[in-house]
């Protein structure tokens, strides 16, 4: 990595957006299950639920707080490190941030507390309310963060305005239904419903193999198990729909995902496996099946999909349109206050205008794009390539995490209706050992969807090289071991602690004595047919 | 989209100034005692029981009230982007010293007692004190520098560039600013306290919440005289559209000497900000260990009101000026979002505001009443 202010301020925004969500698919996916445990022994009045409401939502917490404790970071680190980002596209981007606070955080933050000390001060509907409250809070919370980075996917709705030199809002009825938004957001929350069901499975699945708490860590991996499937499965059919708005609206991502150099005629086939090289523009030792990608991405049969090369041909145009567009819009704000502007700038801006963001491409070589050389708008055309094998691999590895979890839930699913959920301990095992890999599909999912927006930060809009704030390396350096040193401290503090809670287990949890012994066995059975 | 019409471009920024305010002072209203607290807990809390005490006074409600600031840069970013970039980028190190100390407060209350060890318990416990004095410091420091000008330009892009260094920011003024913001949120964690407890920590809150009061009010003087002493003030010279794009660069500005004081010539009436600002801390002066402990608490609110406000009249119609460039000063009229975005924001918060107070109301109606040794030896969910 080159030590210059773009790169250390993508590396800094990687490391506590890649680090605050460690914990956010937790919050989401936990909080869910707390509101199903929670449910239950409402409805039927059963205390053994309470307990696994209360003990579940003790790891709730310790996540939680990480995930309030460095998502402050995240709202502030737009203004902080991205400042001509925050300036640029404001006005639009800001919105479902702000909204995300009232509508959201609010309401899981102001909640949150009473979940932990209201179980003696309120009544069960009480409390139950609250506990809804928490999971409805952070799953809009994702909706809201999701509609923001959606529209930085597929910038819909916004106009440029030559006055105030920024991004304003067109239509808000766009930005909210962008369909790559809520693509994003179900998938998204899907995933955060995988990862908190099987963690709950993977540590159900310790305690039977410990032997303890047998009955608290049936009925968790029944609800486990049956949530976890729905979700894996929702993960990847809206997996596949994004895949699919990907075609429509970022092309290059597609290709790039599938390491696809040349235009291959319909439909095109998919590489299982191979090795893409971004020097020679070739993948090495490739696997195809046939058809399955056309079939992925297009839905049929006959349309192609366009490989790299013929992406990167087609930027030239809009680069050189961009410039035309750079130069009407400096030409009119060169123009003194009051004085009407020409027709023929005006007409030039509203053809050229939208490729604007284009001619910023080459703000990394040259400080006036209208002097651009031949070979450096090659250089900027063949930017709009992401990292190809960085794409490739995260892609593939997180599409297997993906069917790995249908398969994993599923076989929970069907033993929990069998009653034979602590028959076979190497399955059990299993299920400990899956425990870390919803998080690193999750994570995945992430620089997929990131790296494969480069070099833009706003999709066709603004470059991430222009994005920066003004700031000196050696700053960059400070916050950035900053992070890393208070991030690392934490993280190990965080896991010892979930630790040692998961050890001391749910055993004793509820303070209500008698009450709470175990119910009979066969209980499980009625919790089974529920 | 027609509706936005309904109400006009200037009306609306300065809605959204007053919004701005009316975060801010929910800010230090809500969150302001939480960091209070934690800036007393090592003073008014001896043992440890003590000390848990005090930490699960604000245990329940610190998340919630945390969402201000959160709240305050997601609609600081939708309301004013340029503010947000000059700021947020300006104050970089700032900043990360703000949030450095505010990460360790979540997990602070978190997992302090989560072991038992003495050396652990003690070393969250000054976690929480520096999560709360520095952010408290720092915001007080960075008003303190918002008041003098900030030396930031804005090219002909729009790109922003900040040519100060994290040590000019720490000056004599600012830091006498810091001071009036640590006092009066320590006064405000005080008469929190005195709400919550009972018995010597309640005794030794009152005595620092006297001491905080006394501190604020002598400070907020000084800073009123430092500011007519030592600060130039700045004032539009060119004619203004209220209506006109946000660009900040199509203006002229001039400092001098005392300009932060003519709003209050021109609108006598403005000066009950600063008089609150005085009344607050001077009521909780007299009712702090009196049984009027909520009304003590609401002093607090005042105090926050009085002060906060203060500032914002003053520098009207300037949000930030800038002393390197004074003709780029952030404004009301020239830093907004567009029109739309302004009016959608409105009505979002229109929406959504009373449901918050409603929600946080009834919440906190349910924690209502004294912290106790015994409620946290016996349950087995406080911190």
């Amino acid at each position: 990595m080159e030590l210059d202010i773009v790169s250390l301020s993508r590396f800094q925004f990687a490391l506590t957006a890649l680090y605050h969500f460690l914990f956010v698919p937790l919050t989401l996916g936990l909080s869910m299950l707390l509101a199903i445990m929670e449910t239950v022994y409402v409805m039927t009045g059963r205390p053994i639920w309470r307990q696994m409401t209360q003990f579940w939502g003790v790891l709730f917490g310790i996540n939680f707080v990480m995930g309030v404790a460095t998502g402050i970071v995240m709202e502030f680190q737009f203004g902080m490190n991205w400042s001509y980002y925050s300036h640029y596209v404001g006005d639009i981007f800001g919105a479902p941030l702000a909204i995300e606070g009232l509508m959201a955080f609010f309401l899981e933050a102001t909640f949150v507390g009473l979940f932990f000390f209201g179980w003696d001060r309120m009544s069960k509907v009480g409390h139950l309310i609250t506990t809804w409250a928490v999971a409805l809070g952070s799953n809009f919370s994702a909706l809201w963060i999701l509609i923001a980075n959606g529209w930085m996917q597929n910038p819909v709705g916004a106009v440029f305005n030559v006055q105030t030199m920024r991004m304003e809002i067109g239509s808000f009825f766009d930005v909210l239904f962008n369909p790559v938004a809520q693509a994003k957001f179900v998938h998204t929350v899907s995933a955060g419903y995988v990862t908190a069901s099987i963690f709950v499975l993977g540590v159900s699945a310790w305690y039977l193999l410990k032997g303890r708490a047998p009955e608290i860590a049936k009925r968790s991996m029944t609800v486990a198990a049956s949530f976890g499937l729905a979700a894996s499965l929702s993960v990847v059919v809206l997996g596949d729909e994004s895949g699919y708005l990907a075609n429509e609206h970022q092309k290059m991502k597609l290709a790039a995902m599938e390491a696809m150099w040349e235009t291959e005629p319909a439909p095109a086939g998919f590489t299982v496996f191979g090795f893409p090289d971004q020097k020679t523009r070739e993948t090495h030792f490739a696997i195809h099946i046939p058809m399955v990608m056309g079939l992925i991405a297009t839905r049929s049969l006959d349309t192609e999909i366009p490989g790299i090369k013929e992406l990167v041909d087609g930027t030239y145009g809009h680069i050189r349109r961009g410039i035309l567009a750079y130069d009407a819009l400096t030409q009119i704000r060169a123009l003194p206050r009051g004085e009407t502007v020409p027709e023929e700038l005006k007409a030039s801006f509203e053809d050229n205008g939208r490729w604007l963001g284009y001619a910023l491409l080459l703000k990394r070589y040259v400080d006036d794009p209208r002097l651009a050389t031949d070979e450096q708008i090659a250089k900027a055309a063949w930017d709009t390539v992401p990292n190809v094998p960085t794409m490739f691999w995260s892609f593939r590895i997180m599409v297997a995490l993906g069917f790995y979890f249908i398969l994993l839930t599923a076989t929970f699913f069907i033993l929990s209706a069998r009653h034979q959920l602590d028959r076979r301990r190497w399955l059990l095992r299993v299920a400990l050992f899956s425990i870390p890999l919803p998080w690193i599909a999750a994570e995945l999912g992430w620089i997929v969807a990131e790296v494969g927006r480069q070099p833009w930060s706003i999709e066709g809009i603004l470059p991430t090289a222009v994005a920066v704030s003004s700031l000196g390396v050696t700053t960059l350096l400070i916050t950035i071991a900053g992070f890393a040193l208070i991030y690392t401290v934490l993280i190990v503090i965080e896991v010892g602690l979930m630790l040692r809670a998961i050890r001391k287990g749910p055993e004793g949890m509820d303070d209500h004595g008698p009450e709470t012994a175990p119910a009979p066995s066969a209980s499980a059975t009625v919790v089974a047919a529920e | 989209m027609i509706l936005h019409e309904l109400i006009d471009y200037p009306t609306l920024r300065v809605i959204w100034w007053v919004l701005l305010g009316v975060i801010l002072i929910g800010f230090a209203a809500m969150d302001g005692f939480d960091l209070g607290t934690g800036i007393l807990l090592p003073f008014v809390a001896r043992d440890d029981i003590e000390r848990r005490v005090v930490i699960n006074t604000v245990g329940p409600v610190w998340e919630g009230n945390q969402v201000w600031l959160i709240l305050g840069g997601g609609a600081i970013f939708a309301a004013w982007p340029q503010l947000y970039a000059v700021s947020f980028s300006g104050f970089y190190l700032a900043m990360f010293a703000i949030l450095f100390a505010l990460i360790l407060r979540p997990v602070g209350f978190k997992f302090r007692s989560k072991r038992e060890s003495a050396t652990w318990r003690s070393a969250w416990d000054w976690a929480l004190f520096i999560g709360g004095f520095v952010p408290a410091l720092i915001f007080g420091v960075a008003i303190g520098n918002t008041l003098q000008g900030v030396p930031f330009r804005i090219d002909n892009e729009m790109r922003i560039f900040y040519d100060g260094t994290f040590f000019g920011l720490l000056n004599p003024f600012a830091l006498l600013c810091g001071l009036v913001s640590v006092a009066m949120l320590t006064m405000h964690g005080a008469a929190w306290l005195a709400l919550k407890t009972q018995g010597p920590v309640r005794e030794r809150s009152v005595r620092y919440g006297r001491l905080a009061a006394i501190a604020t009010i002598v400070l907020f003087a000084l800073g009123g005289v430092g500011v007519w002493l030592l600060v130039n003030g700045y004032s539009i010279t060119s004619p203004i559209d209220p209506a006109g794009p946000s660009n900040p660069l199509l203006k002229e500005v001039a400092r001098s000497q005392h300009a932060w004081f003519a709003n209050y010539a021109a609108h006598p009436w403005t000066l009950i900000a600063p008089a609150l600002g005085f009344l607050g801390p001077l009521l909780v002066l007299v009712l702090i260990g009196s049984k009027r402990e909520i009304l003590t608490l609401l002093s607090g609110f005042v105090t926050m009101f009085g002060i906060i406000s203060t500032v914002g009249v003053s520098m009207f119609p300037f949000i930030l000026p800038s002393s390197e460039q004074p003709n780029a000063s952030l404004t009301v009229w020239d830093t907004s979002s567009s029109h739309v975005t302004l009016f959608i924001m409105l009505v979002t918060t229109v929406i959504f505001l009373p449901i918050i107070l409603a929600y946080t109301s009834w919440v906190y109606s349910i924690l209502r009443g004294k912290v106790t040794a015994r409620q946290i030896e016996g349950g087995g969910h406080a911190y």
